[in-house]
C-alpha cells in the first residue's frame, strides 16, 4: 500500500515531461524507452549511441540521488520467477508489437493528442488494472 | 552531440521517475489497484508531464531540432490489431509486476537479480518480436515475388 503524494509526482512528471521536450529539441526524436532500447539491442539499428547514453543517464539518476537523499532500495518484485520472466516478456514484445508503452504512448503520443496512443493508452491502462485486481482482489493476492 | 543530447535526457527522465516515486512497482501497482487503497499519484505524474510535453511539442512542431535535420514525429494514424494486441499483451505484463520499461531500466542500478532477470527477458521478448516481423516482411517479399512472376507468365 502506497499514500497519495500529488506533490512529488507532480515535479516527478513536469521532470519527464521536459525530458521528452528536450529529447524532441536536441534529436528530433520521441522519448519512448520501450522504442530507444529496442533499437538499442537490434544489431540492425544504425543510430546506437545516442541511445545507449540516454539509458546511461536513466541509470545514472538514481546513483546521483542518493547524493539529495533518495535511499537506493531493491524494487519489491514477485516471489515467483515465472511471474517475473512472463511479465518482462509480456512487456517487451508487447510494447514493440503495438508501437510503444507508457512513455512512447502514454506521455509523448498523448501529448501530441494521436489517436493511436490514446487507444493504446486507454487499453493497457485497463488490462493493467483489471491484471492487478484479478491478482489482489480474486485471487486474494 | 547526439549522445550528450540522450544522456541528459535520460538523466532528467530519469530524476522525474526518482522523485515521484514511480521507480517503486509497488506504487505503480498501488495506482493501478483501482478496487483497493488508490493511489493517485502517477495520474499527477501523467497530468503534469503531458502539460509540460504538451505545451512544448506544440511550441516546438516545426522547428529543426538543434542536432538532426528532422523531428521525427510518427506518422501513423490508424489504430489496427497490432496496436490493440501490443498495448493489451503489454499492459498484461505491467500489471503483473508494476514495471514498464523506463523504471524497469532505471532500477538495473539496484543489481537486484530479480529486476536483472526481468529486464533480460523484456529484452528477449522485443528481440522475439524484430526477428518474427524481418521473417514475417522476408515471407511477404517472396510471395509478393511469386505473385509478380506468376502475372508476367
Amino acid at each position: 500500500m502506497t499514500n497519495f503524494t500529488p506533490i512529488s509526482a507532480a515535479i516527478g512528471g513536469a521532470l519527464i515531461g521536459l525530458a521528452a521536450l528536450l529529447l524532441m529539441l536536441s534529436t528530433g526524436r520521441i522519448a519512448g524507452v520501450s522504442g530507444i532500447f529496442g533499437g538499442l539491442i537490434n544489431p540492425a539499428t544504425p543510430d546506437r549511441g545516442w541511445r545507449a547514453a540516454f539509458v546511461v543517464g536513466l541509470i545514472a539518476a538514481p546513483l546521483t540521488g542518493s547524493l539529495f537523499g533518495y535511499v537506493l532500495t531493491e524494487p519489491q518484485m514477485p516471489a515467483n520467477w515465472a511471474v517475473i520472466v512472463a511479465a518482462g516478456l509480456l512487456v517487451g514484445f508487447g510494447s514493440r508489437l503495438g508501437g510503444g508503452c507508457t512513455s512512447g504512448h502514454g506521455i509523448c503520443g498523448v501529448a501530441r493528442i494521436s489517436p493511436r496512443s490514446l487507444a493504446a493508452t486507454a487499453i493497457f491502462v485497463a488490462a493493467a488494472m483489471a491484471v492487478v485486481t484479478i491478482m489482489r482482489h480474486a485471487l486474494g493476492g | 552531440m547526439l549522445a550528450i543530447a540522450g544522456l541528459i535526457c535520460g538523466f532528467v527522465f530519469g530524476w522525474g521517475l526518482l522523485v515521484s516515486g514511480m521507480m517503486r512497482p509497488e506504487k505503480v501497482l498501488g495506482f493501478l489497484d483501482i478496487f483497493g487503497a488508490w493511489d493517485a499519484s502517477l495520474l499527477v505524474l501523467m497530468a503534469t508531464s503531458l502539460v509540460v510535453s504538451g505545451i512544448g511539442f506544440a511550441l516546438v512542431k516545426e522547428r529543426r531540432p538543434l542536432f538532426a535535420p528532422k523531428c521525427l514525429w510518427p506518422d501513423k494514424t490508424a489504430i489496427d490489431a497490432p496496436l490493440v494486441a501490443g498495448a493489451a499483451l503489454f499492459g498484461i505484463g505491467w500489471g503483473l509486476c508494476g514495471l514498464c520499461p523506463g523504471p524497469a531500466l532505471e532500477n538495473l542500478a539496484t543489481l537486484s537479480p530479480r529486476l536483472i532477470v526481468f529486464v533480460a527477458a523484456m529484452a528477449l521478448g522485443m528481440t522475439v518480436h524484430d526477428v518474427w516481423q524481418r521473417r514475417r516482411s522476408a515471407a511477404r517479399q517472396r510471395r509478393d515475388q511469386v505473385l509478380m512472376a506468376g502475372s508476367d507468365g
